[in-house]
Order: structure tokens, then sequence, then C-alpha cells
């Protein structure tokens, strides 16, 4: 089964948790989880950014579950590396 | 999310230590002005006294409670209700629903049991007294001192708050409970 290194999301959040928090919870995830956070476009009550996490296999479910606990939504799914485990 | 993580999502750290000072300060003043009532009045009896003002530290503490909840859980539906709309999204499974359910009964707990706290502290002379252990003064001027003591720390603490230096801040608010006794004397004791 393939397994992702790779992944751009475009999120919709409010501005609590702020961007460091956001992207330290995301970055806990998982061992060797590195997240870069862009912030877009800021509005009165919200904030469009574009997370890139990289790790050795992301646990994208997880991921997703973490954004929406944060009181984001998931607009979409920009870019994905995905490997092949097979020999 | 702990609870401190609830209260820093919401903002809350600064409300929780408003609510504090103003509810303890109010049960401090409610004790002060009692303990100075009972001491300005014809002589009366210790268990008459504790059950005044125990009676007075509980609506203190229910009006605090029910007053401090009722008033931030619908301030935090609105703030969660805004955030919703803003955000075109359902948010009542994430953190910020729990914290919009959560953060107004701590904020209530802080405001009724603040000055339900500092009252008991105030009446300890009077229930020592009461169990027999002989005071170096009388117990209603031992809860008075307490009671300033309080109300003196209350503006200590207020000064980490503003930046003012700790004496300063503490002499004010010594002042305001001065003041208090002032007006009970003129009003009730002369």
């Amino acid at each position: 089964m393939a397994i992702i290194r790779r992944i751009i999301l475009d999120v919709l959040k409010p501005h609590q948790p702020n961007a460091t928090e956001f992207a330290m919870v995301l970055a806990d995830l998982g061992k060797q989880y590195e997240v870069h956070l862009a912030v877009i476009e800021v509005d009165e009550n919200t904030e469009t950014v574009q997370l890139e996490v990289n790790a050795p296999c992301i646990d994208f479910e997880l991921v997703q579950a973490a954004i929406i606990d944060m009181g984001a939504s998931l607009h979409s799914i920009d870019e994905v590396d995905a490997i092949s485990q097979q020999d | 999310m702990n609870i401190k993580g609830l209260v820093e999502l919401t903002h809350s750290q600064g409300i929780i230590r408003r609510y504090f000072i103003v509810n303890g300060f109010d049960g401090a003043l409610t004790m002060l002005g009692l303990i100075l009532g009972f001491l300005f009045s014809s002589p009366t009896e210790i268990d008459n006294i504790i059950n005044v003002c125990i009676g007075a530290a509980i609506a203190l503490c229910v009006s605090g409670i029910s007053s401090a909840y009722v008033s931030e859980s619908a301030e935090r539906k609105y703030v969660l209700n805004k955030l919703e709309q803003s955000m075109i999204t359902d948010l009542s499974q994430t953190t910020h629903a729990h914290a919009a359910r959560t953060v107004p009964i701590i904020i209530a707990l802080v405001n009724g049991l603040a000055p339900f706290i500092i009252s008991l502290f105030i009446l300890l002379p009077l229930w020592l007294y009461k169990s027999g252990m002989t005071l170096p003064i009388s117990p209603l001027l031992m809860s008075v001192f307490i009671a300033m003591t309080i109300i003196f720390l209350l503006g200590v603490f207020l000064s980490r708050v503003s930046g003012i230096s700790w004496w300063l801040s503490g002499l004010r608010t010594l002042l305001v409970g001065i003041l208090t006794a002032v007006l009970i004397f003129v009003f009730v004791g002369y």
C-alpha cells in the first residue's frame, strides 16, 4: 500500500488557536512530522492558511481529524506526494 | 484539550482574573461590613454572628455562580455562533464548542467561590473562639484585621496585572476597606 510523504492543504481556521499553536498540534500528531504553515488571507474571524505536512508516513485521517477538532475546515488538498511500499 | 488550554483558546484569563478580584473584593467588604455592624451594635451571640455571615457568604456564592454562568454561557454561545457563521460550518464537535460549554462553568466557579472562600477565612476567628480557643484580641476585631489583610492582598495581586508597585496597589485597596469601615462607623457606630 502506498504511503503519503508530503501533503499541502488549504485550510480555513478561526484566529484561535493561533498559527503557532495550530502548527504545533499538527506536528505533535506523529514522529518526525514537519509542519509548515503559511497564512494566506486574514478576515475578521477567520484566516485561510496553507499547510504543508512532511513525514515518513502521514496519517491523513488523523491530520484531518485534528484540523476539524481545532474548529478549522479543510477546503482542498492542493498537493500530495505518495510513495509505493511494494518491492 | 485541558482546562488551561480551553481558557487560553477563549482568551478568558483576563475575565477570570477580573471576576476573582471583583467578587473576592465583594466578599471581603461584605464580611467587613457585617462584622463591623455587629461590632458597633449591642453584644450578640457569636452563633448568631456566624450564622448571619455564613448566610451572606452562601448568598454571595450562589449569586456569583449563577450570574456569571448565565451571562458567560450566553456570551460564549454568541461568539461560537458568530464563528460558525464566519466558518460556514457546524463547530459543535470541535474544541471551540467544548470551550464554549466548559469555560462558563470555570468562570462561574471562580466568581462564586472567590467571595465564599474569602468569607470563610474572615470568619475563621469566630469559629476558633466558638470552639473554645483563646484569642489575643476579640474575635470580631481579629476578623476585621483578616478582612483588611485580604483586601490589601487583593491589591497586591492586582499589582501583578497592572505592573504598579505592590505596596501602592495594596495600600489603594486597603484605603477602600478603611473608607468602608469609616462610613459604617459614621452611619452605624456613631
